[in-house]
């Protein structure tokens, strides 16, 4: 167990670490990628199934093709997305982009309940597959994912899903500015 | 992770457990059963995997002929049908037509352009067909046959499935010749565009079944009505709504023609695998293929029962022929779509998606929360909740229909005759 643990935590740091030294920003991406199944096999790992399946289908699916797109469609030539090299207040601006993001993610996991949480109250599976109580490890099937999303967080749930349809229409709005020269006539 | 022995559904008849029904784990056992204790797991996993790959590699070869010679004999034309047997001369239609094909893909050149990039246009292929042979692993093959037994089984399937739009891409991009970009940009949009209805359309059958695990979805459509109706998804209002809404995504997730743009040879030569040759042609090939039976098996799992019999008089043959008889049927349905149907165009494409399966899907998921609400409505309230089920689907579809066609259809061609 600890050996696949070494495994994936190598193969996570590793492409990631690659992905940030390359200067081509496709190649970057794809194995910023590659990064992202480490991260969903380190949840597999962990016994976190549907996390697991909902970050390949979310971030190898989708972020991965918004950050591809954006590369191809902000560059001007092909020879563009090799990157210039780091100007020293790009190096800063990272660095102080990157301890925000980690002291945050810190702060929050170190501030949760993990551990604390006791899935007594949660009923088992008709099929007969029923929550094992483990006292430091939450155990985290589908369904009470979805009690917890669905009672306890709901008003995240919807927050976040407000800010996402708002950043959506955002995006609509910003790409459709020159609606009338860009309309084509129908048919 | 071996063929897990599922615990046997409600209606256990008496042939749930017959000789032909365990013939594949009987078989399995027998083979593996000299192994030490510790070894043998490892090698049933071993087995299954071998298993999957051949029959679903041979079934590949054979709908490949099926939908050469279906086309053939609708568009008036034999088919291939000179192939011999080697060395003999059986020619049987052509029935080694598969492998010739296969020899043939593996002696041509594999030709690679200079300005491409080598590694990822190798990578390619590669990545498209790992990730469409790992959809097989979850899907119920029949009463005793599930790969690999997974709490979440519907979203990894899915999960698996996400990885082809990055495949894609990556063909495309590596490439360096801008019909493959195009093409691949294009797929992309297509593939986006159909992935919301895709998922949209199973949603309610989780719902309803209230479980995302392949096996559970199944047990819950086990039995029938009167003895006559099965309990299966598709015969309920929302089912049926959701089951064309699946088809018509899987469709163009799998780039089968009407939805084949990303390749539309008149436009895009041959879109992202302009630039691809010899066995890496025919593994994208390959990949597409797998990726529409894997599709198909999901459709069978999510609404038509899974490896159900249809009735409970002909539960004697067993569950995996059943299986695979439901999934012979959809991909002959495949196979006539692009027989009978024009391309659509890429504006039209889109707008069917995000226009008419988006909000359909939507208003089926909400029918389907009414559905499982109303579950304990008796009498002629059942009579009530099948009518609002089915006003709830037709009505938008033909609401949306009118208001999406207007001022288009239906079209005269003047000048065609």
């Amino acid at each position: 167990m600890t050996a696949a643990l070494v495994l994936i935590a190598v193969f996570t740091l590793a492409t990631a670490a690659v992905a940030l030294s390359l200067r081509n920003l496709i190649h970057s991406a794809l194995l910023l990628i590659a990064s992202w199944f480490g991260i969903a096999a380190f949840y597999l790992w962990a016994g976190a199934e549907f996390v697991a399946f909902a970050q390949v289908l979310v971030y190898v699916g989708a972020v991965s093709m918004v950050v591809l797109f954006a590369v191809l469609l902000t560059r001007r030539s092909r020879a563009d997305t090799v990157i210039a090299p780091d100007s020293v207040a790009r190096a800063i601006s990272a660095v102080i982009t990157g301890v925000a993001v980690f002291g945050v993610l810190v702060a929050a996991i170190l501030k949760s309940s993990l551990g604390r949480l006791s899935p007594a109250g949660v009923p088992a599976l008709p099929g007969g597959t029923s929550v094992s109580p483990v006292i430091f490890a939450p155990t985290a099937t589908v369904r009470e994912i979805g009690i917890q999303l669905m009672s306890t967080h709901a008003a995240a749930l919807l927050i976040i899903g407000i800010l996402l349809t708002v950043a959506l229409l955002g995006a609509v709005v910003l790409a459709a500015q020159d609606g009338s020269e860009s309309k084509q006539e129908s048919p | 992770m071996n063929l897990a022995v599922i615990p046997v559904a409600a209606s256990v008849s008496e042939w749930s457990d017959s000789f032909l029904e365990r013939l594949p784990l009987l078989a399995r056992d027998w083979m593996t059963s000299w192994l030490p204790e510790p070894w043998r797991w490892l090698v049933n996993s071993l087995l299954s995997i071998a298993v999957i790959l051949s029959v679903f590699g041979l079934l590949f070869a054979y709908v490949t002929l099926a939908e050469r010679k279906i086309l053939g004999r609708i568009q008036n034309r034999p088919g291939p049908n000179r192939t011999p047997i080697p060395f003999t001369k059986l020619r049987f239609f052509g029935l080694a037509q598969p492998f010739a094909d296969g020899v043939k893909s593996l002696t041509k050149e594999d030709v690679v352009p200079r300005g491409a990039d080598h590694l990822l246009h190798f990578l390619a292929p590669v990545v498209l067909l790992a990730f469409s042979i790992l959809t097989f692993a979850v899907i119920p093959y029949g009463r005793h046959l599930v790969p690999v037994e997974l709490n979440a089984g519907v979203l990894y399937f899915f999960a698996a499935g996400a990885a082809t739009e990055l495949a894609v891409f990556m063909a495309g991009w590596a490439s360096r010749n801008k019909y493959s970009l195009l093409a691949a940009m294009r797929a992309l949009a297509q593939l986006i565009s159909y992935e919301l209805p895709l998922l949209l359309a199973w949603v309610p059958v989780v719902l309803v079944a209230g479980t995302l695990s392949t096996t559970e979805i199944v047990a819950a459509q086990s039995g029938w009505q009167f003895n006559v109706i099965p309990h299966w998804y598709v015969f309920t209002p929302w089912g049926a709504a959701g089951f064309a809404i699946f088809m018509i995504a899987a469709l163009a997730e799998s780039n089968r023609s009407p939805f084949d743009l990303p390749e539309a040879e008149s436009e895009l030569i041959a879109g992202h695998l302009t630039e691809y040759s010899g066995f890496k042609y025919a593994l994208f090939f390959m990949a597409e293929y797998f990726g529409m039976i894997a599709l198909s098996g999901m459709a069978i799992t999510l609404f038509l029962g899974g490896w159900h019999a249809p009735s409970p008089y002909l539960e004697f043959i067993p569950s995996y022929v059943w299986f695979m008889g439901k999934l012979s049927a959809l991909l002959l349905g495949f196979i006539w779509i692009r027989a009978t149907f024009p391309r659509l165009r890429m504006d039209q494409l889109t707008r069917f998606a995000w226009k008419f399966l988006v909000p359909l899907a939507l208003i089926n998921l909400g029918n389907a929360a009414f559905w499982s609400l109303s579950l304990h409505w008796s009498g002629p309230l059942q009579i009530l909740r099948w009518l609002i089920s089915v006003l709830v689907v037709v009505g938008p579809f033909v609401l949306l229909g009118r208001k999406l066609s207007a001022g288009v259809a239906p079209r005269v061609y003047r000048y065609a005759v």
